[in-house]
């Protein structure tokens, strides 16, 4: 790895700024993704900080299954981050349609539209979860 | 002299002041909103179809998905509805804790909105705050149901899990410490110079259009529209507890925040009356496989307002028909009204205002085809068809369920 990829990488790792899409979710992720940026659980002092558009965030953090109505707009604003983007799905429906799967409005997991590079489960996923998929995403970084 | 000219802005389905994804159209004259076009549907999963392919106990946990935020909400409308069909008699101390969970959610609801409300004018220290104190809710809501969000403490015919001395001494402690945060709330609410002058006058909703739009919970309650499910039409334990309704005249977002802080204060008391009274005994009753032919609507006070359930039973194990009328259904035509004439800078606090839950009220979709630009909204038969016909090419065979009867 040359010093310059080393820089970028550490730099990367210290900074990963997030944004949150809910793609038909209940509510419940996006509350424990809330939850887990907030005192109890402190995200941000893994560097992680919440952006409102897709262009300045490097993490695509997804809960729900994707709606056929959302379906085009998850591909536009996937589209719209800059490279290097990951994509989180937050919590069962999100990794696989979860109950949901099945229902004739929903296509299925985040995976059925765009790849996805970490899945963390659960009915939501609690905090403490989703910290520690965030956390491994960004040390499988490291390489 | 030019006429000004009409600007659209469109906002969602993604955007920083949303947290769903819902889509508003709004024409603007400078900074002036001259109108909305609100689209919903973004949430719409289908989960009113699913209800009918699974059980009663399935529908149960399926349900309470249907929101995160008052997932114990649409799980206790639904069995109160087929509780009624079966003429189930839910013991006593089923019904109480059934309202305990019910008011420790209202807690954790109204803690939530206050901070998101907090973030909406760029008051984030008062996010960070409530969201803090809200753990202690969640603590407690853990503790005794073993969820933070999803409870599943509801099943047909009482509750799941019971409470012991111990715990309920725990969420009497809890509440005195939320009591003292809440009081620095509602000072800070009712006190505080910037955050008045940031909602007083923003978002107003006069009581006539409030009872003419039809607006519900806390956000008709601040017109001054005296209304509450839990005190007009008793369910679970509330027809045994004293409690007040609150009401307040300012009919702008900050009389919808001090309804809120005040309810808070409400449901701490609630909650003590439930635990000094709670009586001894079973939790629950056992539930038939099959409910019985009939049909019942149930009504319940969510933390947003009234929510409706009305399910319709076959004599199978499997509903006929439910459906859901969430609390936002009937907010989200409020806001039109209040956003009228009102700056682009209010709309995020605005919406917010009425704690909107789109999965909650996304109960239909409008298809519209792209190549004829013709859109077509399929009526209940046909959608019916191909719900059976989905299922069918899945290996589920629900058109061989005959309905016998007709009511």
């Amino acid at each position: 790895m040359g010093l310059t990829k080393k820089i970028v990488t550490w730099a990367r790792i210290k900074s990963p700024w997030i944004i949150h899409f809910n793609t038909g979710a209940c509510n419940a992720c996006d509350i424990e993704i809330i939850a887990a940026l907030t005192p109890r659980y402190d995200l941000e002092r893994f560097g992680v900080l919440l952006k409102g558009t897709p262009r300045h965030a490097d993490i695509l953090v997804c809960s729900g299954p994707v709606t056929r109505q959302i379906e085009d707009r998850l591909i536009r604003i996937y589209e719209q981050m800059a490279e290097p983007k990951f994509v989180i799905a937050v919590g069962s429906c999100a990794c696989s349609g979860g109950v949901c799967a099945g229902c004739y409005n929903v296509k299925g997991g985040i995976n059925s539209t765009i790849p996805v590079s970490a899945y963390i489960p659960g009915c939501p996923a609690s905090p403490k979860a989703i910290i520690d998929g965030a956390v491994k995403l960004l040390t499988s970084l490291k390489g | 002299m030019r006429k000004p000219d009409i600007f659209k802005v469109p906002i969602g389905p993604q955007h920083p002041a949303l947290k769903e994804p819902e889509s508003f159209s709004v024409s603007l004259s400078g900074e002036k909103i001259l109108g909305v076009d609100i689209r919903i549907g973004y949430n719409h999963r289908g989960i009113e179809k699913a209800c009918e392919e699974r059980t009663y106990v399935q529908d149960v946990y399926l349900i309470e998905r249907i929101c995160g935020i008052c997932s114990h909400t649409h799980a206790t409308c639904f069995v109160q509805a087929v509780e009624e069909i079966a003429g189930l008699e839910v013991p006593k101390r089923g019904l109480y804790l059934r309202t305990l969970i019910a008011e420790l959610e209202r807690i954790h609801s109204h803690l939530l909105w206050l901070g998101v409300a907090g973030h909406e004018i760029g008051f984030d220290t008062l996010l960070m705050y409530t969201w803090r104190d809200r753990e202690i809710v969640m603590d407690v809501l853990a503790d005794l149901t073993g969820g933070r969000v999803n409870y599943g403490m509801n099943t047909i015919g009482g509750v799941r899990h019971n409470i012991t001395p111990e715990q309920a001494q725990k969420v009497l402690t809890a509440m005195d410490k939320l009591e003292e945060q809440t009081k620095y709330y509602i000072e800070l609410a009712l006190g505080e110079a910037t955050l008045a002058a940031r909602l007083s006058g923003v978002g107003v909703l006069s009581h006539e259009d409030c009872v003419k739009l039809g607006a519900v919970g806390p956000t008709a309650r601040a017109s001054n529209v005296d209304r509450d499910t839990r005190r007009d039409d008793p369910y679970a334990a509330y027809g045994d507890v004293s409690f007040s309704v609150i009401t307040d005249d300012h009919n702008d977002v900050f009389g919808r925040t001090v309804v809120r802080v005040k309810e808070l204060m409400e449901s701490y008391s609630i909650i003590r009356q439930l635990l000094k009274n709670l009586p001894e005994g079973p939790i629950a009753v056992k539930a038939p496989r099959k409910i019985p032919i009939g049909e019942a609507v149930s009504r319940y006070e969510a933390p947003r307002g009234e929510d409706v359930h009305y399910v319709k039973a076959n004599g199978t194990e499997k509903p006929e028909r439910v459906k859901v009328r969430a609390p936002t259904l009937a907010n989200v035509q409020a806001v039109k009204k209040m956003l009228e004439n009102r700056y682009l800078a209010d709309l995020p606090i605005i919406i917010a205002a009425i704690d909107p839950c789109f999965s909650c009220t996304d109960r239909m979709i409008n298809i519209r085809e792209v190549a004829s630009k013709n859109s077509r909204i399929m009526e209940w038969e046909t959608l019916r068809q191909k719900g059976i016909e989905h299922y069918r090419k899945q290996g589920i065979d629900f058109s061989k369920v005959k309905i016998t009867q007709s009511f």
